[in-house]
């Protein structure tokens, strides 16, 4: 499967936006930590932007900066939304909330705490009525939603965009499942080479053990592994170092997929 | 695997007999006037000895779903056939484990607030805790993941499967859903006003909410060449989003709409080749308003339309396919099931819903799944000619 990658939103740990994390991720810049700053996206009306949670201004924000440099209209564009942990303060706030006696929720809370509530505020914001899917595949969630959009690609022959991010949990939920930053990827994905193609992309399921591919800068290297959404990483660098490179994705069931990144 | 039975069988029976399988809400410890879809038995259930860490009310679900019509055995069949590499998952959840999550919540360290030593996330919480389990427990090896779009999501598996079998990532693919019951949904639908007091009663005037269900149900599917005799034929799929609410459908039905003609144009079929169509109709006010004003706006008063909710409950998660399942019964068997628990259609409501059963005919089905955040999803089943 072959598709064409138009525009890049990218926040993360020491990453505020594609501009920025490109010249990190090229190696023209020094990688530091640094906590994420997520922002409430404009996307949206006042009034829903208190009620929307931090995991879905993470997506809102990457969403929003890989259109802007696409040209595309995201009214127009189907999405596909992956996440390991979807919405986890809410979780936590529900749980506490069920376990105690009173066990009110708050309507919005719940309505919050669905895995596609970032796809929610993302059609309201956006106004697009195109497909949308919301997708979970644990630490392989960001591997899924490549082939998910692959997929749509090659069946619907116009373009989908790809949203992935996870924000960590808070406690007592992070002991059981830590990650260690906020971090979120979006790619505008076409299936034709357009004006704003900057690679394309060459799926393949390759047989063997080929392990997932690493980094060579450890501090990154520790932030693939600590976030779900950041296992798009070896795909971003290679984006940004703009050579042509193979990057593999391991899943849980032993399936590899392989990504091959020319630049255009 | 629901309320209503366990197995094809139980199931067609039961619809046969207009039974409903909902009942005053007595699940755990919720302190909830309504009725709920609960499956006998659950608490009974354990998990195959290797996947003891998946233990958790929504993959006990999936095991008894497994367990039914001698789908695992089919499966063993297709491994031998495809190799198990060349199988998919696709699996729909709402709530996955999260029951295990409010139980493990009460049993925090009274000093730390940590979570108990036998809570295990992966295996439960997560939404792909049931991708994984499913996975195990028939042992596949093809690329999988979990869709959770709230209440499309076990209808939206349909359309994944059909374009990673058509792109050849795989040969053929197991798909469906689980989702229990939980306090999560059931304080939160409450909490939204959306509960109903008694069974719920799609369509009628008098209709005041949902009544919460649970259940599992699988599908094996593969490419229609490859279709034995008696296969039942996915010939379309619309996917669409509202754009509208993150728990309101839209007031015109504008996004089911649009689900249900992209449904119809990619089978390349018009409103009159259906002969059933099985609703989301879940029996809130603002739901069968919106729906109706859709299904009204293409199929026009003639196409028999009817929610099976009302004899399983809301689903949630799984509503997709089970209702995926309904239709191919109604295929197989001829019959239009009648709602269940409806005693008079809203008079605002234009489309022609069926409160009996009905032995017809039925070629082509069309089936409604939407959810919150404006999550639709229509499909169309029909008879292998």
């Amino acid at each position: 499967m072959r598709l064409f990658v138009e525009g890049v939103g990218l926040l993360g740990p020491g990453l505020p936006g594609w501009q920025v994390g490109r010249g990190v991720l090229a190696g023209e810049e020094r990688f530091s930590f640094a906590p994420t700053i997520v922002v409430a996206s404009d996307l949206l009306p006042a009034a829903e932007r208190r009620r929307t949670p931090i995991s879905v201004k993470l997506a809102l924000a990457v969403g929003q900066e890989a259109f802007q440099s696409s040209g595309r209209d995201a009214a127009q564009t189907a999405t596909v939304f992956t996440s390991s942990s979807g919405e986890p303060d809410t979780l936590h706030q529900m749980c506490e909330t069920l376990a105690s006696a009173e066990r009110e929720v708050s309507p919005t809370r719940f309505h919050n705490s669905v895995h596609n509530a970032a796809a929610g505020y993302w059609s309201i914001a956006t106004r697009s009525m195109e497909a949308s899917t919301s997708l979970c595949a644990f630490d392989a969630s960001f591997g899924a939603g490549l082939i998910e959009a692959a997929t749509q690609i090659a069946s619907r022959r116009s373009p989908v965009a790809l949203i992935a991010y996870d924000h960590p949990y808070p406690e007592p939920l992070h002991s059981a499942r830590p990650l260690v930053a906020s971090f979120g990827v979006a790619l505008v994905l076409a299936h034709e080479r357009g004006a704003k193609a900057s690679a394309m992309f060459e799926l393949t399921f390759p047989p063997g053990e080929e392990k997932s591919t690493r980094l060579a800068d450890s501090a990154l290297e520790e932030l693939r592994l600590g976030s779900p959404a950041a296992r798009a990483l070896p795909v971003l660098e290679a984006l940004a170092r703009r050579k042509e490179a193979d990057v593999v994705l391991e899943f849980p069931t032993g399936r590899r997929l392989r990504v091959k990144v020319s630049p255009c | 695997m629901n309320s209503l039975g366990a197995g094809s069988d139980a199931i067609l029976h039961a619809l046969r007999a207009k039974h409903s399988g909902l009942r005053p809400c007595d699940f755990e410890t919720a302190r909830i006037d309504t009725y709920v879809g609960a499956v006998p038995g659950v608490d009974d259930i354990r998990l195959r000895r290797d996947l003891s860490d998946y233990d958790c009310r929504n993959n006990r679900l999936a095991q008894m779903g497994l367990e039914q019509d001698g789908f695992a055995e089919e499966i063993a069949g297709a491994r031998d056939r495809y190799g198990a590499g060349r199988i998919g998952f696709f699996l729909g959840t709402s709530t996955s484990g999260v029951h295990a999550t409010e139980l493990a919540y009460r049993r925090r360290d009274p000093k730390t607030g940590t979570l108990p030593a036998d809570y295990h996330y992966a295996e439960t919480q997560n939404a792909y805790s049931l991708g994984e389990f499913v996975r195990r427990y028939l042992g596949l090896g093809g690329v999988g993941f979990v869709v959770s779009s709230a209440c499309s999501s076990s209808a939206k598996v349909f359309g994944t499967a059909a374009r990673m079998i058509a792109a050849g990532v795989c040969d053929a693919a197991v798909v469906g859903g689980a989702d229990s019951l939980c306090l999560t949904t059931l304080y939160g639908f409450h909490s939204l006003g959306l509960t109903s007091r008694g069974p719920c009663r799609p369509f009628d005037a008098d209709r005041d909410g949902i009544s919460i269900g649970e259940g599992a149900g699988f599908a094996l599917i593969a490419r229609a060449d490859r279709a034995g005799p008696g296969a039942i034929l996915l010939l379309g799929v619309g996917e669409s989003s509202d754009a509208y609410h993150m728990s309101t459908p839209h007031p015109e039905g504008l996004g089911a709409k649009m689900a249900m003609q992209e449904a119809l144009d990619s089978a390349g079929l018009k409103a009159a080749d259906i002969d059933y169509i099985n609703l989301h109709g879940t029996a809130t006010k603002s739901n069968d308003a919106s729906e109706d004003k859709a299904v009204f706006e293409i199929f026009g008063p003639q196409t028999p339309c009817s929610s099976t909710k009302g004899a399983t409950g809301h689903l949630l998660g799984t509503a997709g396919i089970t209702e995926a399942i309904i239709s191919i019964l109604a295929i197989e068997h001829g019959l239009m099931p009648g709602s269940a628990h409806t005693r008079s259609v809203d008079p605002a409501l234009k489309s022609n819903y069926l409160l009996e059963n009905r032995d017809a005919k039925v070629a082509r089905v069309l089936t409604n799944s939407f959810g919150f955040g404006g999550s639709n999803c229509s499909l169309i089943l029909g008879a292998a000619r």
